[in-house]
């Protein structure tokens, strides 16, 4: 059996999106530019896909930029308040330590140009604190850039009372939705949200494609120079086809995210409560405040790579926040940020669900990880002590 | 490309010589959970040839696919002999390894001097401890 259980990485595209885009890689491929009438059908596209993805989050068309994705979305976002920040002396942001790195390392460079950045703790739930928000604002803070969910826990953030705090301080808040979008409610307006950063290829539209959303009041700076397109803020030959399938994707993912819901919670649960029996396993972040389908774990005195591989014998797609599967050498940033021992951390195992997977693929994911886990537990020597009492067990 | 060659997932997954050796002559310890690979390696030394050798490893794809790897070029070869095992040989012997998985093969030579050298020690043989050095891997070190 296959099971496509990694769905926080990427998604198919629906058949939606796919019917959506196709003519305007055949017939309609005009450059919106072009002044003839030909090229107008592209330029029509794409004001109402503009329209179709502003009324999904509940922004103004003009508040809304096509980009590469999301992570183009948010090195936009947070170069452009610094750099308007800077203007007027204020070079401090706040962010968390488990944020996305394409939010991470933009923080970094700034940090390296001079800039200053906070970032907040995360607690062992994954939730960060609306008043630890409030203490490390300052005179001269910028931006707030906050994730809506995380990537690899799924935990979601206070983004309705943060966007308030930093209302009310006069302070852009900036926050990357990639996880949440299609997948939660979201409206610009009564969540106090700025800018707002979104990526097709995980509500079901092609991968090359996102969105930036910009409050209309809000400057914004280009990261690509070049040409008059998306207003002037981001220079290049729209991606037509993508813009109009990210659009219909999303209206299809909004449209339908009670009933998407209602269809992945039971199968969540059901992970959750069978993958738990396995002893010394514990669940990473709040499930209090969680997208519906991401599921993350640690098993003990195993290493995620080895059961990630083992996995994908069995048809099994997930991923893992060990440092092998990582490629450096420490296990992931998200999972230290909770507090996590890296002996833990290397045991971790990320399943994300959506509505296209079934119960019959939950039940063969709940056959295969225990006798995985204790296949490799089996052959472990950190086990092996842990079981001895050598080793004290950590969860 | 596949992340790794055919045959470091056939060791990866159809292990040889895992387990434990209870009246092992020799059992040596590497690595380091912190950094997410620990390989544990048992001989059998019979008349200097190592008769049986034995592996549990804690880690990644490539640290067990070389844990079993290394355990099949020592088996049957005098003690001597496994001392020269090299992490170039293993590597060689899997058809290669991704450049940052190449720390697993180290691991495994290690492992298996590390056992070599708890056998001497038990037995009271004499040797030169240059030839001993374990170099725990940088990350861990700072």
């Amino acid at each position: 059996m296959f099971v496509y259980a990694d769905n926080a990485a990427t998604t198919s595209v629906s058949k939606t999106a796919l019917n959506a885009m196709l003519p305007y890689l055949t017939e309609q491929y005009g450059n919106p530019s072009s002044l003839y009438s030909f090229a107008q059908h592209a330029t029509e596209a794409l004001a109402q896909a503009r329209a179709d993805v502003a009324a999904c989050i509940g922004a103004q068309p003009r508040e809304i930029y096509f980009t590469s994705g999301g992570s183009e979305a948010d090195n936009q976002a947070i170069f452009s308040a610094a750099r308007v920040g800077a203007r007027k002396g204020k070079k401090h942001l706040i962010s968390t330590k488990f944020e996305h790195h394409a939010v991470l390392h933009s923080l970094k460079r700034l940090e390296k140009e001079g800039y200053e950045v906070t970032y907040l703790d995360v607690h062992e739930d994954g939730v960060v604190r609306l008043e630890d928000v409030a203490a490390a604002i300052r005179e001269d803070t910028c931006l707030v850039t906050i994730m809506f969910a995380n990537n690899e826990i799924g935990t979601v953030q206070p983004i309705t009372e943060i966007g308030a705090l930093c209302r009310a301080k006069g302070i852009p808040f900036h926050t990357d939705a990639v996880q949440a979008a299609g997948h939660m409610p979201i409206d610009v307006e009564k969540m106090n949200i700025d800018m707002l950063s979104m990526s097709g290829h995980k509500f079901h539209a092609p991968k090359g494609v996102g969105v930036l959303y910009v409050r209309k009041n809000i400057p914004l700076m280009n990261l690509i120079e070049g040409g008059a397109q998306e207003r002037g803020r981001r220079a290049g030959t729209e991606n037509v086809a993508g813009i109009v399938a990210l659009a219909a994707a999303l209206k299809e993912s909004v449209d339908n995210i009670e009933a998407n819901t209602a269809k992945i919670i039971p199968m969540r649960d059901k992970l959750f409560a069978e993958l738990s029996k396995i002893p010394h396993s514990k669940i990473n972040g709040s499930l209090e405040h969680h997208v519906p389908g991401t599921v993350n774990m640690c098993f003990e005195g195993i290493e995620g790579e080895s059961l990630l591989l083992l996995l994908d014998s069995h048809g099994i797609c997930a991923s893992s926040g060990s440092a092998c599967t990582s490629g450096s050498l420490d296990p992931s940033h998200v999972l230290l940020a909770l507090g996590l021992p890296h002996e833990v951390a290397h045991g971790s195992l990320r399943l994300s669900i959506g509505e296209y997977n079934t119960m019959e693929e939950i039940d063969h994911i709940i056959e295969v990880v225990p006798q995985v886990v204790a296949y490799l537990r089996d052959m472990s020597p950190v086990w092996d002590e842990l079981e001895k009492g050598q080793r004290p067990h950590l969860i | 490309m596949a992340l790794y060659s055919e045959k470091v997932m056939d060791h990866f997954q159809n292990p040889r010589n895992v387990g434990k050796l209870d009246d092992a002559d020799g059992i040596g310890e590497v690595g380091n959970a912190k950094c997410g690979d620990i390989m544990r390696m048992y001989i059998k030394v019979d008349d200097g040839i190592i008769t049986d050798c034995k592996f549990n490893t804690f880690g990644c794809g490539s640290a067990i696919a070389t844990s079993s790897m290394a355990t099949e070029l020592i088996k049957g070869k005098p003690v001597e002999e496994a001392l020269k095992l090299s992490n170039q040989a293993v590597v060689e012997a899997l058809d290669g390894l991704p450049a940052y998985k190449l720390h697993c093969s180290v691991l495994a030579e290690e492992a298996v001097r590390a056992a070599v050298k708890d056998y001497y020690d038990k037995n009271g043989i004499a040797y030169d401890p240059n030839d001993f050095q374990i170099h725990d891997c940088e990350h861990c070190d700072t």
